[in-house]
């Protein structure tokens, strides 16, 4: 397959099941609402060294937040149910109760969900209360600017994680190009995140290594220092590989961003789009990228 | 509720009465099963006599949990007691306990209401066009805890000790309310956007009284703590915005005086005044 004049491999992209969970953090302005995300979605790039994938979804109107001010929507991924709970509470606790003027509320309707503020209130010292109100309880929560507010329970669902595409570009530059030309596309799509700084990861990795300790180590067939030393992947005119990785809540969702991004990706200086895999033992989700262009691309 | 009279069961007074008549048979629990026969035959007790709906209204439609009742109802109690869904609209006052310990569905009054208004509410919604008078979302003397659960709007004024020793759920005033408004308040949240009557929330433990509108004198066992912006409220905002209250919503997105007590209970109950300065 070709667009642009850029090969579309026929491979796929190995994805993993997670568990997922949505925030809607709000604060008196945007920009305080995205220092809250900011800090709250920091250090969660892989599950490998951070212990989830963390990332900023869209902006939530104040029409639609439920109280009414402008707010961020942040995403969590990890890779048991059992993480998500003390993740949140760290999270929370630490990157947006400090945050000043923030509250928090459940982003995700679910069967499954977790007590996290239900938890956190206990940082009130005996001085916190709680509101219900419909059927859902909200916490407040002295603190020094007033008061924080957040939701008792928050939702938490089966997810994805892994999803992803390679750019192999013939300068550094022309993959980085096309790789923020696909996460410009793609942070518009719903119920996904890109996880890496930017949305982009430079150093993909493997899941071997000749160090013991290790269970990681740099993806050596898509280095291009490395193309004569190593059984490399790398066609002769690339020169550079980046890579997006993307989690989602959904198949779907997962399925709509990669079609979205690898055609944004498919400009001038770009030779190939391929993905990781780890030969399809592992992941359970197996994103071929010639049938989602296919397949998206009819829906479109 | 519309005025729409299909599908819905209705009841035309025949004569007012000053008799006390206990209608706890008008219920759309019981009515939604019934024919229009069965209906006639629930039993009331007018005063004393044991009566049924046929004797004092006339009935038509059957089988329906929505109910039209048109005439002033002062003397009928207990309408809609204990109610687990289905709707009530009554054109006309409405007695005592009217909707007492309902769980579910709604009542909409165009009129006025007395005593006990949705006391000791488990859930559903009443929407009062008129005043209410005292003792609404109470509890009943000797029990510990009224309204736990339910939304009670009250387009009028309210009397005395309005959400007495309610537990949780939320009572909207939108004009004044009489003395000990939440008295002995356990939990839940009254908002009174007229004129919050005299000492409220004596005995508040963990309750909310909001004022937006003018305060009376305040207990001196209450204290103020700080002006800021309680942001749970703005969680009201969609539903005064439902309702209507649009300035009101506003409102709830300002800035309040925020007086903690009743120092002589554990003291962790509150009453915001809407500071119209800032």
């Amino acid at each position: 397959m070709n667009i642009c004049g850029v090969n579309i491999e026929e491979t796929f992209a190995e994805a993993f099941k997670m568990w997922g969970c949505r925030l809607i953090i709000t604060a008196a302005n945007e920009r305080w609402a995205l220092n809250a995300a900011r800090a709250a979605t920091g250090f969660g790039t892989s599950i490998i060294g951070c212990g989830c994938e963390a990332g900023i979804g869209k902006r939530v109107s104040p029409e639609t937040t439920p109280d009414g001010r402008p707010g961020i929507e942040v995403l969590f991924f990890t890779t048991s149910k059992k993480f998500i709970e003390p993740l949140l509470l760290a999270r929370i606790g630490q990157c947006i109760m400090t945050s000043p003027t923030s509250a928090c509320f459940n982003g995700l309707v679910s069967e499954k969900t977790v007590d996290v503020g239900g938890k956190l209130r206990y940082f009130g010292d005996g001085f916190q209360s709680s509101k219900l109100i419909g059927n859902k309880r909200f916490w407040r929560i002295p603190v020094m600017d007033g008061e924080f507010l957040i939701e008792e329970s928050f939702g938490m669902q089966k997810a994805i994680g892994g999803g992803n595409f390679l750019v192999l570009a013939k300068t550094q530059s022309a993959a980085l190009e096309a790789c923020e030309a696909a996460v410009s596309v793609m942070k518009d799509v719903p119920d996904i995140i890109m996880p890496f700084p930017g949305g982009i990861v430079r150093s993909g990795s493997k899941t071997s290594s000749i160090y013991k300790t290790m269970n990681a180590s740099t993806n050596t067939a898509y280095c291009p220092t490395l193309r004569q030393q190593v059984d490399s992947d790398l066609p002769d005119n690339v020169n550079s590989v980046m890579e997006i990785v993307i989690d989602g809540l959904t198949e779907q969702a997962i399925s709509l961003a990669m079609y979205q991004g690898i055609k944004a990706a498919c400009r001038p200086g770009v030779v190939s789009i391929s993905a990781g895999n780890y030969g399809g033992s592992l992941g359970q989700f197996h994103f071929h990228l010639q049938q989602i262009m296919d397949r998206e691309g009819r829906c479109a | 509720m519309a005025a729409d009279t299909n599908n819905c069961v209705t009841l035309d007074l025949k004569t007012d009465s000053t008799l006390p008549v206990e209608a706890d048979s008008i219920s759309p629990d019981l009515f939604a099963g019934l024919s229009n026969r069965e209906i006639k035959d629930l039993p009331l007790f007018y005063g004393r006599r044991r009566m049924t709906l046929g004797d004092l209204f006339h009935v038509k439609g059957e089988k329906s949990d929505r109910i039209i009742i048109n005439g002033n109802l002062d003397h009928y109690k207990r309408i809609g007691q204990a109610m687990t869904c289905g709707e009530i609209l009554i054109n006309g006052n409405a007695g005592m306990h009217t909707g007492a310990y309902m769980s579910g569905g709604s009542i909409l009054i165009k009129g006025d209401a007395r005593d006990w208004l949705g006391a000791h509410m488990k859930g559903g919604f009443i929407r009062l066009s008129g005043n209410a008078a005292n003792y609404t979302g109470a509890a009943y003397v000797g029990e510990k805890r009224g309204a736990n659960h339910g939304t009670i709007l009250i387009q009028g004024s309210a009397g005395n000790e309005t959400g007495a020793r309610m537990r949780r759920g939320l009572i909207v005033v939108m004009k004044d309310t009489g003395d000990f408004t939440g008295a002995n308040l356990i939990a839940g949240t009254i908002i009174v956007l007229g004129r919050l009557g005299g000492m409220p929330g004596p005995g508040n433990k963990r309750g909310s009284i909001v004022a937006l509108g003018e305060v009376s004198r305040l207990l001196p066992t209450y204290s103020s703590q700080c002006f800021f912006v309680p942001v749970f409220l703005s969680l009201y905002k969609s539903l005064f915005k439902e309702w209507g209250l649009d300035l009101a919503a506003e409102k709830l997105t300002g800035c309040f005086q925020r007086f903690a007590g009743d120092i002589n209970t554990v003291g962790k109950g509150e009453i915001l005044i809407y500071d119209k300065h800032q």
